[in-house]
């Protein structure tokens, strides 16, 4: 216990810094898939096929292949950016795949009809799709966006390999100095769970107050 | 394509298709603007050139990423066989009529559900050893990785459990098997060949998560990219080539899981009746709760 009050400002900095990269990661990853879904769903073909191979792609490749080569890698051809902001980006990229999918799941849940009186009564494609089709859509699929979002919160830790210091990396480091790892490492996974409970808390209360009941 | 796709716009005419052709122009030309600015970013660092492309043509090089690919694998399957065959018996712990087996097994899955798989890999990197629990390498990276992963395999496992019809326990039940019987020889064979298709997409998950192999140091595909680049100073080049392969075996799977999904049901006779109450093939973080 006492490694724990004594690293306080160490540990609570990593909090902080998981709490920033989950809440940025998971605005960009949301933009970034209501983006890719609509690519996915144009009435364009080459739009459709590029939204298509970001999903293959991204889904395929594991996030610390993807943060290696961000991080280590593109400075060779002259692209750097600050570490937090490459992990931010990489993770965003990476789950707004997943974000992408579960957004078009919503949106084939939305009946036909809605679209077609949409178009009715002359909405073009991106109206209806802003007014009509995704409110409804993005309602029916709060619950896997939550659960996207709690994999994403475990994802971030990945950021520790490549020298983000955040949770799961200040953990490590107070554990090197105090050598109390029973402690530390129950203190951090309990933090962990604690985000993810708040995060399915949320989701379940967005649930409740948003989504249609058919 | 398919009835979905189309819901947001009609047959297009003339007008629609211009603008179809005209969205189409765009797309190419940014398309290909960004091409060209990524070839151009690596022709002025010099990372086009041929000699810095020229030893993934070599055999030695090859040998050395495939050796990589291997152990990947290897790593992989074992964690899929042991996690595949706890998150069973998780799943089964989690559906028994024993209220602390219940409670047991559904601490463990919402624990280990939601503590990244770093911070185990840490535990047994870090921690362990001092209690006297120094596992070989290939154990350190494969045991973490169990450990996370039985816990989705459970969720898996009991969701299809779960989405089975009713009648089918009470029909058993009611032929007099007990319900140890009645889960082996009636519930389990069903429930798992609707399942394939999540269990595969599972399996992409967990081949993506032995690349946590470059924080142990155990060279599986990653971290051999990373030893290959540090003799070679080939940085970009190898880590595109490692995430090639990733890609290319993983998009196998992912195609071969959606075969399944779609021939699902469609064997033994039993003409997809239940498929439409089938959750999803489960990716990452859509685990129904």
């Amino acid at each position: 216990m006492e490694a724990l009050t004594a690293h306080l400002s160490e540990l609570g900095h990593g909090l902080v810094t998981t709490v920033e990269l989950t809440v940025v990661t998971t605005v960009g990853a949301m933009l970034l898939g209501i983006v890719v879904a609509t690519l996915r769903i144009a009435p364009v073909p080459l739009l459709r096929a590029i939204g298509t191979a970001y999903v293959e792609v991204f889904q395929n490749l594991p996030l610390l292949a993807l943060l290696v080569l961000f991080v280590f890698a593109l400075p060779t051809i002259g692209i750097t950016f600050p570490l937090f902001t490459s992990a931010a980006i990489v993770i965003a990229v990476y789950e707004g795949a997943y974000l992408a999918e579960a957004i078009r799941a919503g949106i084939n849940t939305v009946g036909v009809g809605q679209a077609e009186a949409a178009r009715a009564i002359g909405l073009t494609f991106g109206q209806s799709l802003r007014h009509v089709i995704l409110p409804q859509g993005l309602r029916a699929v709060i619950q896997p966006i939550g659960n996207i979002c709690i994999a994403l919160l475990m994802n971030t830790s990945l950021a520790a390999a490549v020298g983000v210091v955040e949770l799961t990396q200040a953990a490590n480091t107070v554990n090197l100095v105090e050598a109390q790892p029973i402690a530390v490492f129950t203190g951090a996974g309990l933090a962990y769970m604690l985000l993810a409970l708040i995060i399915g808390q949320v989701t379940g209360l967005l649930e409740r107050r948003l989504a249609i009941v058919r | 394509m398919n009835k979905t796709q189309q819901i947001l716009f009609d047959e297009p005419g003339p007008r629609a298709q211009r603008r179809i052709r005209i969205a189409t122009v765009l797309g190419a030309v940014l398309l290909a603007g960004a091409v060209v600015a990524a070839v151009y970013q690596f022709a002025s660092h010099g990372e086009l050139a041929a000699a810095r492309w020229e030893p993934f043509t070599t055999w030695p090089i090859w040998r050395y990423l495939l050796n990589g690919l291997w152990a990947t694998v290897r790593a992989a399957a074992a964690t899929a066989v042991l996690s595949a065959a706890l998150g069973l018996l998780l799943a089964l712990g989690r559906l028994s009529t024993h209220r602390p087996l219940r409670w047991l097994a559904g601490a463990y899955v919402e624990i280990f559900r939601t503590v990244p798989t770093l911070l185990l890999i840490y535990v047994t990197l870090f921690a362990l050893p001092q209690y006297g629990l120094n596992f070989p390498l290939f154990w350190k990276l494969v045991v973490p990785l169990v450990v996370s992963n039985s816990a989705a395999f459970a969720e898996i496992f009991r969701s299809g459990i779960l989405a089975l019809d009713r009648g089918q326990t009470e029909a058993g039940l009611a032929v007099g098997l007990r319900r140890g019987q009645v889960m082996a020889l009636v519930v389990l064979p069903q429930a798992l060949l609707q399942l394939a298709p999540s269990l595969v997409s599972q399996l992409v998950g967990l081949l993506k998560d032995t690349s946590l192999g470059f924080v142990v140091s155990y060279t599986e595909l990653l971290y051999s990219g990373q030893v290959l680049s540090s003799y070679t100073h080939l940085l970009i080049q190898t880590f595109l080539v490692v995430a090639l392969i990733y890609l290319v075996v993983n998009a196998s799977l992912s195609k071969f899981a959606r075969v399944l999904q779609a021939r699902n049901g469609r064997f033994g006779g039993r003409r997809g009746r239940r498929t439409a109450e089938l959750p999803p093939p489960l990716l990452e973080g859509n685990t129904p709760r």
